[in-house]
């Protein structure tokens, strides 16, 4: 019993001298503040950029792109994060923007849809329901079944706001996850969704738009046109803090383009 | 009182084995509190939680708005539409599992043969212990295209798919608890009805069945109480569209309605879901109430 308890008081003695160890080296915070969407990108950046730099903290609040650009703006924060690109205004208002990844959307159908192209027009008449047969747009005669995502979804709100769709989808299911929506579009013929390009999309047909199949070489290019900016919103006029500004440079350099794809997201340094 | 008073009016120091035995009562009444202080943190939560945004958006609106649109530019926040899918989804599920789930277990416990009931009985705990994800998944990906084709609809995540699984998923649980009532009849009523000249199926439905009512009426509301709370499952085969009900129409229930938009809520969105979650807790407190009221009345019968 007292060799236990000896061994348990030297074992907490050790960790405690360990953890007093890490705390003493000085700690600095970045603070990124804004779209939902990039939640998935700036955190796997954020970890691995911490793992690397040991007492940096990167701190995340996910408030939507609006509240981000206007943190960022305010000096509340200091990286603010956007999944579209600045407006005029934003950018007069003292804004710079950095697009530091691609986001693409594919449209998905069954394996065994004839269609392989939609214009966006007809995408957004095939969600909003002004086409509710497949046959208007060359396939079977077989009902439109839109499959999307939940409220709140970043694929959701990239593919409703660039399709102009929002609050008009009529969806047939609205599933929470990439995966949930690549199996029911699997399995019925009449489906169509959309999943982020990084996803596995062997089991089902991928779309072209307009012409222009999904691929990171044409979403880079801005051929494909499912697809926005993930862009960091600073401070014109300021620097940003020493701290900020090593993050900054690391999320925009080539060694964290693997990150960025493997969060998702097509990355744009070369 | 101080402690040399306290340990000298227990009579501890004379008597040591007193103090381990006190001290034992101590540490499991400290676990015991365990789960009582859970519910208590749950309800308190819930209800600082779900409350606020009852009233920012207004009870008769939350209540009984038919249209939800959390992220819209003008959103809205009507859960009726989830309110009336938890009710008919859960009466849909007790109108198709309990017959069949009543008569298994008089079967089981009146005319199965030995070998035969070992084998259900088996299967029944096997069916019991089968997590709710992979329900959702069989039925996502057996039910939802069979419906889709038997019944020629576009999409067959809807209501009905909905409700067959939860008819599946409670069929143990009513199975089991009306058996414990059935088996619990005493024989005597049983061989007096036979000896005036009742044939077996009608001793069973005239005499057994009524003795061991109270006991079917728990095993139908633990079945509701299954059904209503049950979200991983649906979540797969319902669609989750804030549809208001109809049985061929991709829906959402209360507790989906949390759990799929949980997870990127923000602001006044992320407090109506508490707030759904606290209608969803006043449902389940209210069948809790019954079911306690049937088992008292039960024991007193």
């Amino acid at each position: 019993m007292k060799k236990i308890l000896m061994v348990m008081v030297v074992a907490a003695l050790a960790m405690a001298a360990a953890f007093a160890g890490g705390s003493n080296e000085e700690s600095a915070t970045v603070s990124t503040d804004g779209s939902t969407s990039m939640e998935k990108v700036i955190l796997s950046l954020a970890e691995q950029y911490m793992a690397d730099n040991p007492g940096v903290n990167v701190t995340y609040n996910p408030t939507g792109s609006g509240t981000g650009i206007t943190a960022a703006l305010e000096g509340r924060c200091d990286i603010g994060l956007s999944s579209r690109a600045l407006k005029d205004s934003e950018v007069e208002s003292g804004l710079k923007q950095t697009i530091v990844a691609l986001d693409g959307i594919a449209i998905i159908v069954n394996a065994d849809n004839p269609v392989s192209d939609l214009s966006i027009d007809q995408i957004h008449d095939l969600f909003t329901g002004a086409i509710s047969n497949w046959s208007e747009v060359g396939g079977a005669d077989a009902p439109v079944v839109a499959i999307g995502r939940e409220a709140g979804s970043g694929t959701r709100d990239g593919f409703e706001s660039i399709t102009d769709t929002e609050d008009a989808c009529v969806y047939s299911q609205e599933l929470t996850s990439t995966g949930a929506v690549i199996t029911a579009v699997s399995q019925n013929p009449g489906a169509i969704g959309y999943a982020s390009l990084a996803s596995n999309l062997d089991s089902v047909k991928t779309l072209t738009v307009e012409g222009v199949a999904p691929s990171e070489d044409t979403v880079k290019s801005g051929e494909y046109q499912i697809q926005r900016p993930f862009v960091f919103a600073t401070l014109s006029g300021t620097a940003l803090s020493d701290a900020a500004q090593k993050f900054f440079d690391y999320c925009t350099s080539a060694e964290a383009a693997s990150i960025i794809t493997g969060a998702g997201a097509v990355p744009v340094a070369e | 009182m101080n402690p040399r008073e306290f340990i000298a009016q227990k009579g501890y120091r004379d008597n040591p084995r007193r103090l381990m035995e006190d001290l034992i009562h101590l540490v499991f009444l400290i676990l015991g509190l365990v789960a009582v202080g859970s519910v208590l943190v749950i309800t308190i939560y819930l209800v600082i939680s779900g409350l606020p945004a009852i009233f920012k958006i207004g009870p008769a609106e939350f209540l009984f708005g038919t249209r939800w649109a959390s992220t819209a530019s003008e959103p809205e926040f009507g859960i009726l539409p989830f309110i009336l899918t938890s009710i008919y989804g859960t009466a849909g599920a007790i109108v198709i599992g309990v017959p069949i789930g009543f008569f298994a277990a008089v079967f089981l416990a009146k005319m199965a043969p030995r070998k035969v009931r070992e084998v259900m009985e088996l299967c029944i705990g096997v069916l019991a212990g089968i997590p709710s994800v992979v329900y959702g998944l069989v039925g996502m990906t057996i039910l939802v295209p069979g419906i889709r084709i038997i019944f020629g609809v576009p999409d067959g995540a809807t209501l009905f798919a909905a409700i067959i699984v939860l008819a599946v998923m409670i069929l143990p649980s009513v199975i089991n608890v009306s058996l414990t009532a059935l088996q619990a009849v005493p024989r005597e009523y049983e061989e007096a009805s036979l000896a005036l000249g009742a044939t077996s199926t009608e001793t069973y439905f005239r005499v057994t069945v009524p003795a061991a009512k109270s006991g079917i009426f728990t095993a139908i509301v633990l079945g509701i109480g299954r059904a209503i709370g049950e979200a991983m499952a649906i979540m797969m085969v319902a669609g989750n569209v804030a549809n208001m009900p109809s049985i061929f129409k991709s829906v959402r229930f209360l507790t989906t309605a949390v759990a799929s938009e949980m997870s990127y809520s923000s602001g006044l969105q992320r407090e109506a879901l508490f707030s759904i979650a606290l209608v969803l807790f006043l449902f389940i407190m209210i069948i809790n109430a019954i079911l306690n009221v049937l088992k008292t009345g039960g024991r007193k019968g």
